[in-house]
């Protein structure tokens, strides 16, 4: 693992220590300081340092207190959350197909899907906002669904089909020899080999779909279907007279919560569903 | 390009294991082939159609044909080709410097005799946060009072309020946020290096520098390939960050600012339809000298890189 010349002498483990440190400090500064300022009072806000002198919580407060910030996260979960679910079960559909069955087309399909992947987004904005209005899709829940669901199945076709190629399938097989019915065979041998990397790029599509921004911004006008993204950029910090910036430190380390929830705990399946689906694909 | 596998010189009728085999394949794959295309196919087609007409949402009723006279107007526009020439600069300095950095993180990631895990799970933070929310951070970095990184290098000035300074920090922010993606798609090409080749290599007198840059680089080209690939496309699209820091002041609007700006806020169905499909020609071209540069390596050959 450690490669040529990988001996444990201490100096070089303080050099990697050292290593270690500025990439923490690097992946975690902007974060902290977001953070920092989210607890600061107004008065302190500009005094530059990292640890509050006043803690507050009153920026919290002032965000939950309102409409245009509570809505928008009851829109960005709903949105992110059935869209994921949807773009796995076609995804799962189509990488079991590619994975495991021969039929023509299948590399046409591996290959839209790539070029979906490198699609310029902002290139469908202008035909989709005008296509949503018409159809009235234009500021609902559904008008951002769609998008979100097309540019997440490359993602998640591609990783699941990479997950689906390391399971051992013959064990299907083997169960049904041993008596198991097809559908037994599969829910007790398939699922639960299966599930893992279900579970991994349903994920990463959420991710995906929580971070957009041009999407939202473009095709939504209201309260409606405004995520939370696209809230902060209409913060006027109402409860406050002054700038929006204690308001909308709170609401960024809202919504930063539920990703560093998946990347403390997710790691390693984050790390293997990005490089599996990328290298592999 | 049809399935080369078909290519059974015996009988020529297929069995009916093979045909059912085949109806299950197209229709697990066609709900999530329609969705893709209905999305992105049509409306780009849409986006063709309209670029071809004036089409301006705040006098509808003098919509008509117009040609080619929107491009026209969009390639002789000073603000286009000064978006364009902002997005190619952000592009080329954020992937040349993401890759540096990049690759440094990938060693770390692969390498490291301590805290191996730790690494790799701060450097997903940065991939996985909303681009908004960090954008948001760096804005508040860079103001004056609010700003820990304004008040250490520039105390008496405001960088975001000049174009270069602007420039920067989008760059700095596009390329804090995508390193760590970079990063992965680099080890695991680190993990496709074999010991015994690096092994061999030391044998043989080669220093750690001749080691990397003789077997390593060859071995990982393909990984390479993909990573730049990706970024360089996905960097072409720069938008939340100049939204947030700059909303596009000082001349620092990328080309998907400027389309969203002539579509949101000018309301021009027209121009902002024709923007669109000259981006996406701009990515088209872009995708196709990867391919053509690096040949047989691109993503989707089979060529495993072998030195």
């Amino acid at each position: 693992m450690a490669g040529v010349g990988g001996a444990e002498t201490p100096g070089r483990k303080a050099g990697w220590t050292v290593l270690n440190i500025v990439v923490v400090i690097y992946a975690l500064l902007p974060v902290l300081w977001i953070l920092s300022l989210s607890f600061k009072t107004p008065a302190t806000l500009g005094d530059g340092n990292l640890i509050p002198r006043e803690w507050t919580l009153e920026n919290y407060a002032a965000i939950f207190s309102t409409t245009e910030f509570t809505r928008a996260l009851v829109n960005s979960i709903g949105i992110a959350l059935i869209a994921t679910a949807i773009a796995v079960v076609l995804g799962t559909m189509a990488a079991y197909a590619i994975a495991r069955l021969e039929f023509p087309g299948k590399r046409l399909l591996v290959g839209v899907s790539l070029l979906i992947a490198m699609f310029p987004q902002v290139s469908l904005v202008s035909p989709l906002f005008e296509i949503e209005r018409t159809l009235g899709l234009f500021d609902t829940w559904a008008g951002l669904i769609l998008p979100y669901i097309t540019f997440s199945l490359p993602l998640a076709i591609y990783t699941l089909s990479a997950f689906f190629r390391e399971i051992p399938w013959e064990l299907e097989k083997a169960a049904k020899m041993d008596g198991a019915t097809p559908g037994q065979a599969f829910a007790k041998v398939i699922a639960p080999l299966a599930a893992p990397g279900v579970f991994t790029t349903a994920i990463l599509v959420f991710i995906f779909c929580w971070n957009d921004f041009l999407f939202a911004i473009s095709l939504t006008s209201t309260e409606n279907s405004r995520t939370v993204p696209v809230a902060l950029q209409f913060f006027t910090g109402d409860s406050q007279f002054e700038d929006p910036t204690g308001s909308i430190s709170a609401a960024a380390v809202v919504i930063t919560i539920p990703i560093i929830v998946f990347v403390l705990f997710f790691q390693r399946r984050i790390v293997s569903g990005l490089t599996s689906g990328a290298v592999k694909g | 390009m049809v399935s080369t596998k078909d290519a059974l010189p015996v009988a020529k009728a297929i069995s009916e294991g093979k045909k059912a085999e085949r109806r299950l394949g197209w229709l697990l794959c066609a709900p999530a082939a329609l969705v893709m295309v209905a999305v992105t196919g049509w409306p780009i087609l849409y986006a063709v159609w309209l670029s071809f007409q004036r089409f301006d949402l705040k006098y509808p009723d003098q919509r008509e044909f117009v040609g080619l006279e929107n491009y026209v107007t969009v390639l002789t526009n000073g603000y286009w080709w000064s978006a364009f020439w902002v997005t190619v600069l952000i592009t080329v300095v954020s992937v040349a410097i993401e890759f540096v950095l990049g690759m440094g993180l990938a060693l770390i990631m692969h390498r490291a005799l301590v805290g191996r895990g730790l690494v790799r799970t701060v450097s997903l933070i940065p991939y996985g946060i909303v681009t908004v929310v960090a954008a948001f951070s760096w804005r508040y970095a860079w103001t004056p009072d609010t700003g820990y990184l304004a008040n250490l290098f520039a105390p008496d000035s405001a960088p975001l309020t000049d174009r270069a300074g602007s420039l920067a920090i989008i760059i700095l922010a596009e390329i804090w946020k995508t390193t760590p993606f970079m990063a992965l798609l680099l080890m695991a090409g680190l993990a496709l290096v074999p010991d015994d080749l690096l092994k061999a290599a030391a044998m043989d007198g080669a220093g750690p520098w001749q080691r990397f840059v003789k077997v390593m680089l060859p071995v990982m080209k393909p990984a390479i390939l993909v990573a730049l690939l990706f970024r360089t496309l996905d960097a072409f699209r720069v938008f939340d960050n100049i939204v947030v820091l700059t909303s596009g002041s000082q001349d620092t609007s990328s080309v998907s600012v400027l389309a969203y700006n002539n579509l949101i806020k000018g309301l021009n169905l027209g121009i902002g339809s024709t923007m669109s499909v000259l981006i996406f020609i701009a990515v088209a071209l872009i995708a196709f000298l990867f391919v053509k540069l690096f040949g047989a390596a691109a993503p989707g050959g089979d060529d495993k890189g072998r030195p």
